[in-house]
């Protein structure tokens, strides 16, 4: 299921600007790769076209090679959806569909592609996501509430349940933990730990103890100044990039002495 | 170290009282102080023959006056200004409900008089003098503006999709402006439109209910794309995000995240269109005339609207022109009820169909 993901010379715009340029690397199946840097260095602009998701601004657009599986997800014939069907995402805010229920928004994804689904199939898959997304024991009693009555950090794991309820290959998380308070984000990062056994994992995050907590890999993302475009400086183990990194920039942001 | 300082400044100032105290004019003060200059109003008025409306005038004008004398004598600059604004805007309501109040009390007036079962039953057929009913003009309205919400909504609501989710560059903005335009169109334009357009396709002295409905619809249109345009960009960018990284089309999001979402919007927006276009008299009056008879097919003749048939009853009276004009009031009482109602559904759906918090 989790697969390896190939990423070879990406450049990535806006319109005509060039935000992030030539990142090469390769991340691996089953383990949690960091991205950390600056704010505006690229970081989230090049986790959203690993799953195609940059195209959906206008004029933003790509070039290079991004290959899972054998096959480069911006090859002509590749649909974007299909794409976003394997490699799913979890955005900063949750984001739950204020239109339907906690059992309802689990089953999004199948919903609303119109998947037909027998009812006793729905409750399970419900059950099995939530429970994936340790959410299961406190709404088990109100999964026909809506999503939106539930608390930050509980809206948080219902979208990471209706994520991984599409079975994709890949969890995208962009900075998952950023609006939620300690414990919420200790939750979400034992979580992290059990899902890696079964996907593989990209989080970007602001916060680089949660980086070296929770990731085996990590790449650090910086700009040489305002209207330069991002580069990814380094990448490497977690723990060589936290205790001996290679580039002195990375190392000057992980001790604080950055700008 | 804080209570050596407010022992000195005790110290310094032993007359004054640590909190300061306003003075203020008495709580019914402002109030009798305006009646009184009311009254004053009342004896200038009645130095040049009495009047109501110069009592009215010459009262307010004096108690505004009396009421920032006094302020300004006893509470100070600020809050006399305060208290002379407070007038003025209370004033300007007054003005602004004047004709509000007016409107409705003489339209309940001379239209309760006919406002009976009979006028909801009979048509104009063979009346000529008391008696009749609007049955048919009521039908008529019904009829038409409902077609003209059947043509207009899904153009409308499809134009705004377009606007929000799809459109972009040169060929949004030439529409959003030419909606715009529309919107500001003489009904009477949209009127002549639709006859000409009709009169190109069946020939000269065509009248059909559906020419009403194209030119209702050509005033509607815009109302609706507008409103709609902007409850659909009120839905958060989040939504739709959410949808595509699970890996859902475009057009499912749009029809499955982004209108049930915004559904309580577009629902109020689209009822406050119809009452928009429900009492539009001058289109109907050119493309769909006006029958005494009923006719519910509005792709057959003339058919029999509401405005048209209050214009009619009051221009042309029979030979009892009382009960013409009673019936013209009644239709406009009728009309007004009407858009009051359509109000009132448009605020029930935006409560029932707003997306529930559940806290």
């Amino acid at each position: 299921m989790a697969k390896r993901i190939e990423v070879s010379d990406l450049n990535i715009y806006y319109g005509n600007f060039l935000a992030v340029e030539g990142v090469n690397v390769s991340i691996e199946p089953r383990s949690i790769t960091a991205l950390i840097g600056p704010s505006g260095c690229g970081k989230s602009t090049f986790l959203r076209s690993i799953n195609r998701m940059h195209e959906v601004l206008p004029g933003a657009r790509v070039e290079g090679k991004v290959v899972m599986d054998g096959q480069d997800l911006y090859g002509a014939d590749v649909d974007p959806v299909n794409v976003r069907r394997q490699i799913g995402m979890v955005f900063q805010r949750p984001n739950p569909f204020p239109t339907m229920s906690i059992a309802d928004n689990v089953i999004a994804g199948n919903r609303l592609n119109n998947k037909g689904m027998k009812k006793s199939d729905a409750a399970d898959l419900v059950e099995k996501s939530l429970r994936g997304a340790n959410l299961w024991n406190e709404v088990k009693d109100r999964l026909d509430r809506p999503g939106s009555s539930l608390s930050g950090g509980q809206q948080q794991r219902l979208c990471i349940a209706r994520a991984i309820a599409v079975e994709p290959d890949v969890l995208l998380m962009d900075e998952p933990c950023s609006a939620l308070d300690p414990i919420s984000t200790l939750a979400i990062e034992d979580l992290m730990a059990e899902l890696k056994e079964r996907f593989t994992i990209v989080i970007v995050t602001h916060n680089m103890q949660q980086a070296a907590r929770v990731s085996e890999q990590t790449g650090f993302f910086n700009l040489n100044g305002v209207g330069q475009p991002g580069r990814l400086i380094e990448f490497n183990p977690t723990e060589k990039i936290f205790s001996n990194p290679d580039q002195k920039a990375t190392e000057d942001y992980i001790s604080g002495r950055f700008g | 170290m804080s209570t050596a300082t407010q022992s000195t400044l005790q110290a310094s100032s032993p007359d004054q009282d640590p909190v300061r105290v306003e003075q203020r004019l008495p709580r019914f003060a402002p109030l009798g102080l305006f009646l009184a200059g009311i009254a004053l109003g009342a004896g200038l008025s009645a130095l040049t023959g009495f009047s109501v409306t110069s009592t009215i005038i010459y009262g307010v004008i004096l108690g505004t006056l009396a009421v920032y004398v006094a302020s300004r004598a006893v509470e100070g600059r600020r809050k006399a200004t305060d208290r002379l604004v407070t007038s003025l805007v209370t004033t300007a309501f007054g003005i602004a409900m004047i004709p509000l109040v007016s409107l409705v009390y003489t339209v309940l007036d001379r239209g309760l008089a006919r406002l009976d079962a009979d006028f909801f039953q009979a048509s104009m057929f063979r009346v000529v003098g008391e008696g009749g009913g609007a049955y048919h003009a009521i039908l008529g309205t019904l009829i038409i503006t409902a077609l003209a919400t059947a043509i207009s909504v899904p153009i409308g609501l499809m134009t705004a999709i377009y606007l929000v989710e799809y459109g972009t560059g040169r060929l949004k903005k030439s529409i959003t402006f030419f909606v715009d335009v529309m919107t500001g169109i003489p009904s009477i334009v949209a009127g002549l439109f639709s006859f000409a357009l009709f009169t190109l396709l069946f020939g000269n002295q065509v009248r059909l209910g559906v020419m009403g409905a194209v030119a209702l619809s050509v005033l509607m249109i815009p109302v609706v794309v507008r409103s709609c345009e902007e409850v659909l960009k009120l839905v958060p960018n989040e939504l739709r995000e959410a949808a595509y990284a699970l890996g859902v089309p475009k057009w499912r999001t749009v029809v499955k995240v982004v209108l049930p979402t915004a559904i309580a919007g577009l629902g109020t927006g689209i009822t406050l269109s119809i009452a928009r276009v429900i009492g539009e008299t001058a289109p109907l009056l050119i493309t769909v005339g006006l029958i005494t008879g009923t006719n519910f097919n509005p792709f057959d003749g003339r058919m029999a609207t509401l405005p048209v048939f209050a214009y009619y009853q009051l221009t042309q009276p029979g030979t009892a022109t009382q009960a013409f004009l009673d019936r013209a009031w009644t239709a406009a009482l009728l009309l007004i009820i009407l858009v009051m109602a359509l109000n009132i559904v448009a605020r029930l759906i935006s409560r029932f169909f707003a997306p529930k918090t559940g806290r």
